[in-house]
Order: structure tokens, then C-alpha cells, then sequence
């Protein structure tokens, strides 16, 4: 009875504020934005912090008195998940909600599913997932953009410090999922641009226990480092067994790595590894002047203090969508056309939480390997490499 | 000759575990002729009740390791009692197979309601600089793995055939309404067998954490691999298990050495396959004990 009471006065409450709010603005329509984030589900690390980071954005942004005088409302959706969810959800947004724009989903594959849709409802899809696919081909992407980066831009900047420090033999370990296929290639693919040859080119499975003997090919193979290719326990196990074998060449992880839990978990191992990371784990790292710094300065104080726990980059990625979509909104108003000319002409050397955006014509995503610090492990905390 | 030798290592500290996982799968089918399909997740709650306690709870290690396998015990006995023999009784096997794959999405799900998605892993038992062996590497904490298994499988042994709670176990094994005859309570037998497979699992859980790190979800795959050896060496053959265990180990180490990684555990299968299509009894088992069996 007492949790019943709880919720109803919670529930009073709710309403009590939400009309209090409606009546005080209620001369100026509210700006609908949708957005549709893996909540639950197999993905749902990805749409925890996105939907959390929205909503706090959402709270700020109205606190402050809306875009120019609108209220902001952003409808969220839980995809489950789920490609099948999401296009229903999408259909949601666009049919019932009147959205002005949607950003997400969360995945690949669900942002890939709603490529078509959005084309036809002529809706701006802002999607917070990486594969290249999404916004290419540009000619085909027209009302897509999105603001991860893409995979091929952590290679680049591996490949990039590789060079400067006379790197020309590799050997590459990835796991056998949709992330490992994807760096695979990207590591393939890139090699020879940055006159790197690739000399062992191994795999695991994601509930592999041991990856000793892949390690020790590599070496065997003459590599001067390896790069690891994978999310999960299966970059803390390979670091362990690097760091056992003392291998005497450096270890290379993708910007998968990018979280505290990780060094945790691979204690004093995880010293000297190497990863591409986006500034939001270093960002007390930068130089003042540095224009991402106060930005993300006030997006990790924040959300710690609202979470208490450390936004990740996948919230980031949130993050950028939303208020790329509030910059349009701020300029141009509510029409869906000239929200979607305004990201990609206007969003030019943008500071986000990712990077710093130049969309263009060509371009529906606007990072490149730019948006990357090599950061080095060293006594437990996150270094920036010069 | 380095290489080999690190492959090899490499492929005993993982056929230990499977070597474990295999010998619960025997421990449980000798008892009751069915296979438990939730004896990955012993390993699971082995592994993750160590770090509840160890390093959740800030316990010593010794009563951490008390404390896991006392609670593995306690879940090997209450699923025992709740779900297996209330069925027992019916005899149907195929039901009670079913059963234990429910048990093992249960406790899958708990599991991760209570740990969350991510790893987690301690600290190995002992710290120290790895063994060199002939320039191969060998953590100690793989040396932990190997001698606790090689432990186990001792005290196992003993039991089976010194003590008469596991001459009795044997017995049941053999022929069950004879047990019963003699004046074997084969109820508590059931409940002993599960229990003690549930120990040995988490065993197995605890002594791989270190390497191999622990999340809610590895149980379905140690299940996979466990089956494999338990079919290889003969089902019901504890010995046969643990052999078969250190050569899946092996094997799959080999494969990924000399061949390539990405066909490790394709091996694994194929291996399974030509030992069911040529020795369905397993490389140890006797053709004409596999007509007796039930399932």
C-alpha cells in the first residue's frame, strides 16, 4: 500500500508540474524532436547513457528558457534493440508525433533500417552509430547524417602515430563480431596507404579464455606491435596475456578501449597500452584554448553529477545529435528542409563531444582521425601521447 | 620448440577447465542418466561468488573460497530438490534435460540482474614474475589451474572408490534398482552428485577467473566444450574426461598456433563429430556399454 501511495503522489506531482510548465509557456509551441535509443536489449550499454544524456540536455536546455522561447520536447523511444522496433518507432515519431527530426538509433543496423523511411518522410535522421554505411554513399543519404566517427578514422590515427615512430610490421588480433569484421577491414584496407605491412592476422571468438597463441604468433611472425581489434572482456584478456609474455613490442587497442572499467579490470597490465581514444577521457588532459575543453568539462561534471557515473563516448554521441539539432533549430527554425540544409552547410569547425564537426555535401558525418587523441596508459590513468 | 611449448600451456590451462566441467557432466549422468546442460553456469557462479566475496565483501581469500563453493553446493542442491526430483520419479530423461536448460537461462538471467553485463575478475592467488620454461611464458597463476584440477581429480578418485558414500554413488551408476535393493538411498545420491558437480564447477570457475576473466554469459559455451569432452572420453567416465579435456585443449591451442585462429573451434566440433560418427562410445568408452544406456 505504502509503494502504491508513493506513486500516485509521484504520479501528482508529475502532473502538477507538467501543467505548472505547459501554462508558463504555453505562448510559444514546444519544438518535437524524436529519438529512439537501444535502451534495453543486447545493445542497451549504448542507449543507457544516450537516453540519460538526452535527458539532461533536455532539462538544461528548458531551464534556460527553451530555443528562443519554444520548449524544447524530446520523445524517446526504446528500440529494444531491435530493427523491427526501431522502424516501428520511427513510424511513431513521424505519423502520431509530428517530429521535426529523430536522432539515433543506437546500432548500425537499426540506423540502417530507417535510412529508407526517413528518406521518404523527408525527416533529418541524426544517428549515433558508427558504420560507414549509414552516410554513404552521400548522394543516397540525403536527410542522414551522424555523429560517430567512423571506424576507418581510429585506423587512420593508429596507422598515422605508427609512421612517426617507424612502425612497418603489425600483426592484427580481432574478435569475430560485427565490430572485428569491421576493424578488420578498416586495418586491411589502410595498411598500404601508410606503407605498413601486416604481418600475422589473427581472431578470437567473444567468450574466448586465452589468447596466448595468438599473441605468440604475432611475435613470431616479426610484428613491431600488435594491434587488438575488440569491445568486451576479450581486450582486457589480451592484455593480460601481453603483458605475462612480455613481449617487448607495444600493444595497440581500438577506440573501443576508451573506458575506466577496462583499466580496473587489467591492472598494472593495461601500463603502456596505446588506443585512439576521443577527448572526452582526456579532457583535463587539454590545453585551455583547446575550444572541446570546457564543453566537455561541463558534460562530465554534470552528468557525474546527476548519474554519479562517468558518461562514456556513447553518450557523447547523443550529445552531438541533439544539440547539432537545437543549433538548426536555434537558427532556422521548425521546417524539416531547412534544418537539414543548415547541418550540412552550416555545421563548420563545430565543437562537439566527439570531435569537431565539419559536415559538408560529401560528407554527412564531419569527423576524421582528427577527432582522436593516441592516449597511453601510465600508472593507471589516461596519458595523451605527443 | 618454444612455440610448442607455449601452445601447449596455453592448451592445458583451458582443457583444465573443460577437464572439470566434463567430470561434473559424468558426476550428474552416472547418478541419474541425464545430462545437466547447466553445468557451465556453475563455473559462471564460481568465478563471480569469488569476486562477490573476495573482492565485493573484502573477505580472505580462504573463506571466500569457503563461502563460493558452500554456495554453489547450496544452488547444486536446492535445483536437485526443486526441479529434478519431483521429475525423477516420472523418469522421464528427456524432460529433465529440459529442465536443466531452464535452469541454466535462470540462472543466466539472476546472474546478470545481480552482476550486470560487465567482467569481472581478482587478483591471481599468488603474485609473482611468470615461469620461464625454455623461453615459453607460464603464468603461475596457470600452474594454479593445472594443480587444483590434477587435486581435484585425486580426491575424486579416492572418493569414488575408498569412501562408502561414493561406492554407493558408484553403485548407482551401475544399476540403480539393484542400489536400491541393497539399501542405497538413490534420492540423496541424486542430490549428492548434483551437489558435488556444482562444487567442481565452480572450482573450475574460480581458478579461470584470474586469466580468463568472468561474465554471466560464459556458462552456455563451458557447457559446449564440457559436453564435447564428457562425449570424447566415453560418457560417464570421469577418467575419459579429463583426458578428453587436455586434448580438446590442446587441439584447439594447436589449431590456432599452426593453422589459424579462426578455425580453433571448428576443430573443437569436427572432432565431436568423427568421434560420434566412428566411436560413438568415445575413445575410451566400451561399444558394448553404450547399448545399456538410457539416453
Amino acid at each position: 500500500m505504502k509503494g502504491l501511495f508513493k506513486s500516485v503522489v509521484v504520479f501528482l506531482v508529475f502532473c502538477f508540474i507538467l501543467f505548472s510548465y505547459t501554462a508558463t509557456s504555453y505562448c510559444k509551441e514546444p519544438y518535437k524532436i524524436g529519438a529512439i535509443f537501444s535502451v534495453t536489449g543486447a545493445a542497451s550499454f549504448l542507449g543507457e547513457p544516450e537516453k540519460n544524456t538526452v535527458l539532461m540536455l533536455v532539462d538544461q536546455i528548458n531551464k534556460a528558457g527553451g530555443i528562443n522561447g519554444h520548449p524544447l520536447e524530446v520523445i524517446i523511444e526504446d528500440s529494444k534493440s531491435d530493427e523491427t522496433q526501431a522502424v516501428l518507432s520511427a513510424k511513431k515519431l513521424l505519423e502520431k508525433d509530428n517530429v521535426l527530426a529523430i536522432i539515433g538509433p543506437s546500432t548500425t543496423g537499426e540506423s540502417m533500417a530507417l535510412v529508407p523511411i526517413m528518406t521518404q518522410a523527408k525527416t533529418p535522421l541524426i544517428s549515433a552509430a558508427a558504420g560507414a554505411n549509414i552516410t554513404q554513399p552521400v548522394k543516397k543519404r540525403y536527410w542522414i547524417f551522424k555523429t560517430a566517427q567512423y571506424d576507418t578514422s581510429a585506423v587512420e590515427a593508429i596507422y598515422n602515430y605508427m609512421k612517426k615512430k617507424g612502425i612497418k610490421k603489425v600483426g592484427i588480433m580481432t574478435i569475430t563480431t560485427g565490430f572485428g569484421d569491421a576493424g578488420r577491414k578498416a586495418l586491411l584496407e589502410l595498411a598500404p596507404k601508410f606503407g605498413i605491412s601486416i604481418v600475422a592476422d589473427e581472431r578470437y571468438g567473444p567468450k574466448d579464455t586465452d589468447m596466448t597463441t595468438q599473441l605468440v604468433k604475432i611475435k613470431s611472425a616479426g610484428a613491431q606491435a600488435v594491434i587488438n581489434w575488440s569491445v568486451g572482456p576479450g581486450q582486457v584478456i589480451v592484455t593480460k596475456n601481453w603483458y605475462a609474455l612480455k613481449m617487448g613490442i607495444p600493444l595497440f587497442q581500438s577506440h573501443g578501449w576508451g573506458s575506466k572499467k577496462n583499466i580496473e579490470l587489467a591492472g598494472k597490465a593495461a601500463e603502456g597500452v596505446i588506443a585512439p581514444l576521443g577527448r572526452l577521457v582526456v579532457w583535463d588532459k587539454l590545453p585551455d584554448k583547446h575550444p572541446q575543453k570546457a564543453l566537455l568539462k561541463k558534460y562530465v561534471t554534470d552528468y557525474a553529477a546527476r548519474y554519479r557515473s562517468e558518461p562514456g563516448t556513447f553518450g557523447g554521441h547523443a550529445y552531438d545529435a541533439l544539440m547539432i539539432v537545437v543549433d538548426a533549430l536555434k537558427n532556422v527554425g521548425p521546417d524539416k528542409k531547412k534544418i537539414r540544409d543548415y547541418i550540412e552547410n552550416k555545421i563548420k569547425k563545430w565543437p562537439g563531444i566527439g570531435g569537431i564537426f565539419n559536415m559538408s555535401p560529401n560528407d554527412h558525418c564531419g569527423l576524421d582521425m582528427s577527432a582522436f587523441e593516441m592516449v597511453i596508459i601510465k600508472n593507471g590513468k589516461w596519458e595523451i601521447l605527443k | 620448440m618454444t612455440l610448442l611449448l607455449q601452445f601447449l600451456f596455453s592448451g592445458l590451462t583451458i582443457g583444465a577447465v573443460y577437464a572439470l566441467v566434463g567430470i561434473g557432466f559424468n558426476i550428474v549422468y552416472n547418478s541419474t542418466s541425464i545430462i545437466n546442460l547447466a553445468q557451465g553456469e556453475f563455473v559462471v557462479i564460481g568465478g563471480l561468488m569469488m569476486w562477490f566475496f573476495h573482492e565485493g565483501m573484502h573477505l580472505p581469500f580462504i573463506t571466500s573460497i569457503a563461502l563460493t563453493l558452500l554456495t554453489a553446493g547450496l544452488i547444486g542442491l536446492l535445483m536437485e530438490r526443486l526441479t529434478i526430483k519431483p521429475l525423477l520419479k516420472r523418469g522421464n530423461l528427456l524432460l529433465m534435460i529440459m529442465v536443466t536448460i531452464a535452469m541454466s537461462i535462470l540462472i543466466r538471467g539472476i546472474l546478470m540482474f545481480k552482476f550486470g553485463k560487465d567482467p569481472y575478475t581478482y587478483p591471481s592467488f599468488t603474485e609473482g614474475e611468470p615461469i620461464i620454461l625454455y623461453g615459453a611464458v607460464i603464468t603461475q597463476q596457470t600452474l594454479w589451474a593445472i594443480g587444483i584440477t590434477a587435486v581435484c581429480i585425486v580426491l575424486l578418485y579416492l572418493f569414488f572408490n575408498q569412501t562408502l558414500t561414493g561406492k554407493a554413488m558408484k553403485a548407482c551408476s551401475l544399476d540403480v534398482e539393484a542400489a536400491k535393493l541393497m539399501g542405497i538411498n538413490v534420492s540423496n545420491i541424486v542430490m549428492l552428485s548434483f551437489i558435488i558437480s556444482a562444487i567442481i564447477g565452480a572450482i573450475g570457475g574460480i581458478v579461470i577467473t584470474p586469466i580468463s576473466l568472468m561474465e554471466y554469459d560464459k556458462g552456455a559455451m563451458l557447457s559446449v566444450k564440457g559436453f564435447c569432452v564428457a562425449i570424447m572420453g566415453g560418457l560417464g567416465r570421469s577418467r575419459g574426461a579429463v583426458t578428453g579435456g587436455f586434448i580438446l585443449g590442446i587441439l584447439e591451442s594447436l589449431t590456432a598456433g599452426y593453422i589459424h585462429s579462426g578455425f580453433k573451434d571448428a576443430v573443437a566440433l569436427l572432432i565431436m563429430l568423427f568421434i560420434l560418427f566412428f566411436r560413438p562410445a568415445g575413445i575410451f568408452g566400451k561399444t558394448e556399454t553404450l547399448r545399456l544406456r538410457k539416453f
